[in-house]
């Protein structure tokens, strides 16, 4: 399966996919409107320290901890895939003590996000991709 | 292969998704004395508090059982096994035979003699749907509601009704809440926290007498109720291996294959004892994701393919009128106290290795990479500890290791 892998070699710390990923999942059509004013609650999360900086999203696991820890029922794995219903979800943060790479995260409703690849919005292709300046993120096979 | 598995919740859930990863060909029959599919139990309490409804409690989709070929019996109890001749004997006369066999059957409430509690008429468990279902038929906006425990049950029930009833009194035996899960400075604040919220406790109290609508404490003191909740404790469902001969102790033992002593019965989930992974003592380690876990690995073993479930360890993410607890492992060792503005973080060393960490309030984001030094015993050595003490990165590990969880297929 193709997933979204970081090079930490190559990223400039710019943040650029965590407004990327906010906007691709906000379901507003201009990046602006989606951005503006608003707190960003991106899936993907860029760490910093002396110079170092590299992004952290979903790896969807083989043997995915979230979804085995899942007390609703609301993250299951689909053809390889880690999807969240967020229908489901009461916010219990059990996938949050499960998951080894801090990947999941509230929204603003207190229900968890994560990483769907882009497969679940508008923009069929992982825009945190398309959108680093440096490819220091990748979405391929390994 | 003709797989049973008695029980219809979590552990059953992992236990067929397992076989039908390696045995797309044997049959699955599984028995349930409850009448609906497999569905959430711990959201009882967001059901009564309108935060979920029946529906999307479904713990699968609707096509689970039918894509995954599995046969349901619902609404029957297994009253025996034949170890001799694999059968299981049904409560309504009829057998079901077994090439293997899965007990799932999990736990029930624990109710202590408590004197004239017959005559109580509103008094419910907190333990399955049909419970959550009679005390909402009881639930009025003039209750008031006596919950004896004050475990996760009691108190994630007293969460759920808070704003449907007038008034929540919990009496404990215990001089804290959730001691099972918090150290004392967790216990004062999250019960501040449920003080604030509207409820009283009366702890290192029980009830020596119950009248109609008072209950006589120990101290003397009397509480007034309209309902009553009984929430002190579960106990595992081990009869079914137990009577077969098979080795129990507070629960069914298991080994590592979620093997019972009986050949080809495996068990899974509450009703069973495994070694805990950080302490090495047996224990019933009765939370979920040990159920999915320790039900998809007898699932595994079940359909042939030899597989090991050593990681058994406590760990529970719960939380009451926003105010969040993530706690794991054990409380021993050196340890490290974070105090933040709503909460702190205690993190417990030994040997080297994280074994146990309590979060609680705004020290929980990303928790699980904690989890995973424990689960990982990962040597504290290799990786910048007093950065990811202060908060859980992964850049506190080392490079490499950084480039293996990022760079590769997990």
């Amino acid at each position: 399966m193709k997933r979204v892998y970081v090079n930490e070699q190559w990223c400039l710390g710019c943040h650029l996919c965590e407004y990327y990923c906010a906007y691709a999942n906000s379901g507003q059509e201009s990046m602006v409107k989606a951005l503006k004013d608003k707190t960003i609650r991106a899936r993907i999360k860029v760490e910093e320290k002396d110079g170092i900086s590299f992004a952290v999203n979903c790896r969807h696991c083989t043997e995915p901890l979230c979804v085995k820890s899942c007390i609703a029922g609301a993250l299951t794995q689909k053809d390889g895939l880690i999807v969240i219903d967020q229908d489901k979800c009461v916010g219990c943060f059990s996938c949050i003590m499960a998951c080894p790479y801090g990947a999941l995260m509230p929204n603003e409703e207190g229900v968890m996000q994560k990483c769907e690849l882009c497969t679940t919005n508008s923009h069929m292709l992982p825009v945190c991709v398309s959108g680093c300046p440096n490819k220091a993120i990748v979405f391929e096979e390994r | 292969m003709k797989y049973v598995i008695v029980g219809n919740s979590i552990a059953s859930v992992g236990c067929i998704e397992s076989i039908r990863k390696v045995d797309k060909e044997g049959s699955i029959c599984v028995i349930g004395d409850e009448k609906y599919p497999c569905y959430a139990r711990p959201l009882i309490s967001y059901l009564l508090q309108s935060k979920t409804t029946v529906e999307k409690m479904v713990y699968r989709d609707k096509a689970f059982y039918e894509s995954n070929a599995v046969t349901l019996l619902l609404g029957k109890r297994a009253k025996t096994i034949d170890r001799e001749t694999k059968h299981l004997a049904l409560d309504d006369g009829s057998t079901v035979a077994y090439d293997k066999l899965l007990i799932a059957t999990g736990s029930y409430p624990f109710i202590p003699p408590m004197k004239n509690l017959e005559s109580v008429k509103k008094c419910f468990t907190f333990m399955n749907l049909d419970d959550a279902k009679n005390l909402e038929k009881a639930l009025a906006k003039e209750s008031r509601v006596l919950i004896i425990g004050a475990g996760l049950i009691g108190l994630k029930c007293a969460e759920g009704i808070r704003d449907r009833v007038k008034s929540i009194t919990v009496v404990d035996l215990a001089s804290r809440i959730l001691p099972s899960i918090l150290d004392e400075a967790g216990s004062a604040l999250v019960e501040k926290k449920l003080t604030d919220e509207g409820l009283t406790f009366i702890l290192h109290d029980s009830v020596r007498e119950f009248f109609n609508g008072d209950a006589l404490l120990s101290s003397g003191a009397v509480v007034g109720y309209d309902i009553l909740v009984l929430a002190v404790g579960v106990r595992p469902n081990i009869s079914l291996v137990n009577e077969a001969g098979g080795e129990v102790n507070r629960a069914i033992l298991i080994d590592e294959k979620c093997q019972t002593s009986i050949p080809d019965v495996y068990a899974a989930g509450d009703c069973c004892e495994s070694i805990d992974y950080v302490t090495k003592e047996r224990k019933v380690l009765a939370i979920l994701p040990n159920a999915y876990m320790q039900g998809e690995v007898a699932g595994r073993n079940m359909a042939g393919d030899e597989t090991f479930f050593d990681k058994a360890m406590a760990m529970n993410a719960i939380g009451f009128f926003g105010l969040h607890v993530i706690t794991a492992g054990i409380y021993e060792g050196q340890e490290k106290l974070f105090t933040t503005e709503t909460g702190y973080k205690r993190l417990f060393v030994q040997d080297g290795t994280l074994v146990g960490y309590i979060l609680i309030g705004d020290t929980i984001n990303r928790a699980g990479i904690y989890t995973s030094l424990i689960r990982n015993k990962t040597d504290l050595g290799t990786l910048d500890f007093d950065l990811i003490s202060e908060e859980p990165l992964l850049m506190a590990f080392a490079k490499k290791e950084r480039a293996h969880k990022l760079g590769d297929a997990q």
